[in-house]
């Protein structure tokens, strides 16, 4: 759908860049205005030529790490809508809170946005544990939240869409990829102890005994910030899985890698598959530490098409030329493109109307980064698995793209 | 257990085992000694200890980005000069919060702790700032990676022994400091009777000054040395300051002999568990059996009798 022109000089590489990106998002070009009683019949902060959105994430405390990239990525898409003449023809103002790594400050900084500011729409939350605060808020003031995180599934709320993976997105194609090309028989399943690893190895341990027919030699949950991983590295050895299967997150995942790899344990020996490691988690791993190892995801920075390309560039001009991107921030690049999808094909801003549409399930993004995404009317993306191989400089080779998959939160036979 | 494993087999894994468990041992009381002599010898409670800890991470990241633009040559033996480096920066540090901070609340233990946990948010949040809060790595020299295979089987961790090592040194350096030299003698002197020391011409502030600064030193030390376990982030520190009081309390405040004997119980005792139950309740059973301890002997492992 949109057409590449070759480049020449730097500056109107950038700008033909965004316009590229931008032309297959545009569906309903909307030159006439709307008057504003009629795309805003619920008192939402609408006015005849603007819209006011909400960006929540935490800035500060521990999840800072992780957040930074995807309201960075949110805000990329907003100034791109916006110089593209914004949503019905009114530019998005942004109100920008911090959750703070705090669960309960998500839910009273969702409310502030929802009642005080009246926010048309929400992109924010990371973690499982801040949706899960924010969400009654969200249903009491029906509100709209982009969620951008892969996630545990088992959710499905008319007031939230969610744009990064179900579990069942993430794991079953990448343990059938293992199965077949590495002849995976035997797996040894390892992650930190809270609610998404262990949803998710309960899916792995289903599908690798049920449809596979493989064995799971061993299932080990380390205390979330542990550093110490000797004695697990041992029960590894001893039990000599085909595959180690990872979800091992934050500070923890980075002693993890360079403990492997300080025991001797690297790709020439043994084939490792994560679904936690992203190109964020792996400048503080170091890809040294990575190098043949495999990740599953729906998204790598490497991805060579031109979507990607040119929202790699468009990212690196606005944050820096060393910024990295990862699973996350391309889910949360998503949200923005999708609300205004919706609410140009609904013609009004109403959360309702923006709702109804969205679930009928035919909104799609042919431009988006990672290739071609579809708004399920269970709220989820249909998305494409895949696997990416690390170097050693932090970069993702992909090595296997699967089918387009339906998303399914509650996946039966696997609870 | 013994099913279809040959003894070489499971002799090796014992091996290695074992020196999980030494390695967990010298991480914990490498982050303990600083402690340990700020809250023995002191009597404060630091709760930004990890915050000085990932002062010295974050000065081995610095030095470490330094010589690879600049020294590329050098990159082999920076690592040591790092560690020297981070010692004095951590120390440096310490002595800025003991002159601004600490030395107005001697007389308010409670106070100390509330105080330096604040100064943990300042210090976090200004990493934060400076360094961003993605976690980063220093680029470690490539004989600090990988493992020694002295047979076919057995993999021993390179990095590990060189922290065991780095902790044996800096205990016995301590050791020295504190128990032969004139100055350890001033502080154990300040310890034993504040009065009768400034009587005799002590100078007791200078030397309260000088242990704390030790204190954090050591603890950048530590943090220099965790760069090749771990990564550095803002709030790395808050990652071991439990682990680190446990050991504290448990070996008994004011003794270093008990901070040793407490790191290496907890250290073995964790790390052998851990290889027959999961993670998690190695954990738990290895805190509830300190519980049990501590309520027979509330002073902990070895107790100084210290007259105040």
């Amino acid at each position: 759908m949109s057409k590449q022109s070759p480049f020449r000089c730097a500056r109107t590489k950038l700008k033909t860049l965004i316009a590229s990106t931008s032309v297959g998002l545009m569906l309903t070009a909307n030159a006439v205005a709307l008057p504003t009683a009629e795309v805003n019949k619920t008192g939402l902060a609408v006015t005849d030529d603007t819209v006011t959105v909400g960006i929540l994430h935490s800035l500060t405390g521990t999840m800072a790490i992780s957040e930074t990239g995807a309201q960075e990525a949110e805000k990329l898409a907003i100034k791109q809508i916006n110089d593209m003449g914004g949503i019905l023809g009114r530019k998005i103002e942004i109100i920008q809170e911090d959750g703070a790594s705090d669960w309960p400050t998500f839910a009273e900084k969702s409310r502030k946005l929802l009642v005080k500011d009246k926010v048309a729409a929400v992109f924010g939350c990371w973690t499982s544990a801040s949706r899960k605060a924010a969400l009654p808020v969200f249903e009491k003031e029906n509100g709209l939240l982009y969620y951008p995180t892969f996630y545990e599934g088992l959710e499905q709320s008319k007031n939230v869409i969610y744009t990064g993976q179900e579990a069942t997105q993430q794991i079953i194609d990448g343990l059938n990829w293992v199965a077949k090309e590495k002849g995976a028989k035997t797996f040894y399943l390892i992650g930190s102890d809270y609610i998404w690893p262990r949803t998710s190895m309960k899916i792995a341990r289903k599908h690798i005994e049920n449809v596979l027919g493989g064995k799971v030699v061993g299932e080990q949950y380390k205390p979330l910030g542990d550093t110490q991983f000797g004695s697990v590295i041992n029960k590894i050895r001893l039990k000599k899985p085909d595959v180690i299967y990872a979800a091992v997150v934050g500070g923890s995942n980075v002693a993890w890698f360079k403990q492997l790899k300080a025991a001797g344990i690297t790709a020439k020996k043994q084939t490792l598959l994560t679904i936690s490691v992203t190109e964020d988690e792996v400048l503080g791993i170091g890809g040294e530490n990575l190098e043949g190892f495999y990740s599953i995801m729906k998204y790598f920075q490497s991805q060579d098409n031109p979507n990607n390309k040119a929202f790699v560039a468009a990212f690196k001009e606005m944050w820096g030329e060393d910024s990295v991107i990862g699973d996350v921030t391309q889910a949360a690049y998503l949200g923005p493109w999708l609300w205004k999808a919706a609410v140009e094909r609904a013609g009004s801003f109403d959360i309702d109307k923006v709702v109804a549409v969205s679930e009928v399930g035919d909104i799609e993004l042919t431009t988006a980064p990672e290739g071609y995404v579809k708004l399920h009317p269970n709220h989820h993306l249909w998305s494409v698995a895949r696997v990416g191989k690390w170097n050693k400089d932090g970069q993702a080779e992909v090595v296997y793209e699967s089918e387009l998959i339906e998303p399914d939160p509650f996946p039966a036979g696997y609870q | 257990m013994l099913g279809g494993y040959t003894y070489g087999e499971l002799g090796s894994i014992l091996a290695m085992q074992g020196f999980a468990g030494f390695s967990l041992f010298s991480v914990l009381l490498l982050m303990a000694l600083g402690l340990a002599i700020i809250f023995g010898q002191m009597g404060v409670i630091n709760m930004a200890h990890g915050e000085f800890m990932a002062a010295g991470a974050y000065t081995t990241y610095l030095i470490s980005t330094i010589t690879e633009q600049y020294f590329p040559a050098f990159m082999p033996y920076y690592f040591v000069f790092a560690i020297v480096i981070a010692f004095f920066v951590a120390g440096a540090l310490g002595y800025l919060a003991e002159y601004a901070l600490i030395r107005h609340l001697y007389k308010r233990p409670l106070d100390t702790l509330l105080a330096t946990w604040g100064l943990s948010l300042i210090m976090q949040q200004s990493y934060r700032s400076i360094f961003g809060a993605r976690e980063v790595s220093p680029t470690l020299p490539d004989w600090l990676m990988g493992s020694y295979q002295p047979t076919e089987m057995i993999d021993i961790p390179i990095n590990g022994m060189f922290v065991l090592a780095l902790t044996a040194f800096v205990t016995f350096a301590v050791f020295y400091l504190m128990y032969k030299s004139n100055w350890g003698l001033r502080v154990r002197a300040t310890t034993q009777n504040r009065i009768m020391s400034g009587a005799v011409g002590i100078n007791t502030k200078k030397v309260d000054r000088y242990t704390f600064a030790l204190g954090c030193g050591i603890a950048g030390i530590a943090g220099a040395a965790f760069t090749t376990i771990a990564s550095t982030g803002p709030t790395t520190g808050t990652l071991y300051i439990v682990d680190t009081f446990m050991v504290v309390v448990f070996g008994g405040a004011a003794s270093l002999l008990g901070t040793i004997a407490s790191a290496f119980s907890i250290a073995q005792a964790q790390s052998i568990l851990e290889f027959f139950i999961s993670g998690s309740m190695a954990k738990v059973y290895t805190l509830f059996a300190l519980v049990l301890i501590l309520m027979f002997k509330p002073e902990g492992l070895f107790a100084n009798k210290v007259r105040r």
